[in-house]
């Protein structure tokens, strides 16, 4: 069995290390949609991408964290992007690879993707539909 | 419906959170000997009324405001049933809330488990505010995650910190290994 004698030694060698770095400093935020429509349209696996990738890469200044249902369910998974001085992003019908994706091109590139965008995916639907 | 188990149990654990719980207990028993997998989710949060109790089996009620449809308890229901199970919640108000879900193990209609380990690690980790009781058992054999006792010894490092998370991770899954030697789908 795993025991928690090395969560013991996690903690020794975190101690000292802390406050270095703090969670206020996280200058971007990250949200990912928890609800039941998030949830059965496939967030988990998107939010544990998203985590994985930036903890991997040491994106630095970067908060991952969920969120509950935003009224927008048709469009789940939702990937929410709040920079300090940016208008909000709304990534829409995200999946693992289109997450790695926003990860690398976005948060570490700096360019956002338009052809995930919420505006973007419901203006070509609206499109079709006119069609 | 949800194609896992696991992911139901995730939504109605965010129920819990969102109801403000100080302690979510996940209870996963299987016993292939009497064919049940009985899963418990019980929670000390707001709890609701009589009234809202009786609605929530309802895809029609939710305490959400951005839309009109909750159908995260029914789904869970209906899981249940569809694999020759058993479903029943109980609450009260400033007691919290304990739901109850029976599936037939065998059952071809029983949906799979899923990926449980990542299901409560992502709960642990984004839920820092809520301790979380998670015991799995297989046949006897069984194993418990408790935030309360991992909180002790952290101190003051978080359950984000990327070392944590990593070692709740594997945690869950190497005790989940062991408990059932990979026989649950």
């Amino acid at each position: 069995m795993k025991s928690l004698e090395e969560l013991k030694a996690i903690r020794e060698k975190m101690q000292g290390q802390l406050g270095l770095r703090e969670e206020e400093n996280a200058k971007t935020r990250v949200l990912v949609g928890m609800a039941t429509c998030g949830i059965a349209a496939g967030a988990r696996p998107v939010l544990t991408e998203i985590s994985d990738e930036v903890q991997k890469d040491h994106v630095k200044d970067v908060m991952v964290s969920q969120t509950g249902c935003i009224g927008l369910c048709q469009y789940e998974p939702i990937v929410e992007i709040y920079e300090p001085g940016k208008p909000k992003i709304t990534y829409v019908h995200m999946d693992k690879d289109k997450a790695k994706r926003v990860v690398k091109e976005h948060l570490e590139g700096g360019k956002p993707i338009v052809e995930f965008m919420l505006h973007t995916v419901r203006d070509a639907e609206n499109s079709a539909k006119n069609k | 419906m949800m194609p896992e188990i696991s992911l139901s149990i995730l939504d109605v654990a965010e129920n819990s959170t969102r109801a403000k719980a100080s302690l979510v207990r996940i209870g996963i028993e299987i016993d292939t000997v009497k064919d049940t997998m009985v899963l418990t989710i019980d929670d000390d949060g707001c709890g609701m009324t009589e009234e809202q109790v009786k609605r929530v089996e309802d895809p029609f009620f939710t305490t959400r405001t951005t839309r009109k449809v909750g159908l995260g308890v029914p789904f869970l229901k209906q899981a249940a049933l569809a694999a020759n199970g058993d479903f029943s919640i109980a609450s009260e108000v400033g007691r919290g809330t304990n739901v109850r879900a029976v599936f037939q193990y065998s059952n071809i209609d029983r949906m799979p488990l899923g990926d449980i380990s990542h299901t409560i690690q992502q709960l642990v980790v984004y839920h820092p505010e809520t301790d979380f009781l998670y015991t799995y058992s297989y046949n006897g054999r069984s194993f418990a995650l408790d935030t309360r006792e991992m909180r002790e010894i952290l101190g003051d490092v978080p359950f984000s910190e990327p070392e944590v998370q990593e070692y709740i991770l594997s945690y869950l899954t190497e005790n989940k290994q062991e408990v059932d030697h990979g026989q649950v789908e």
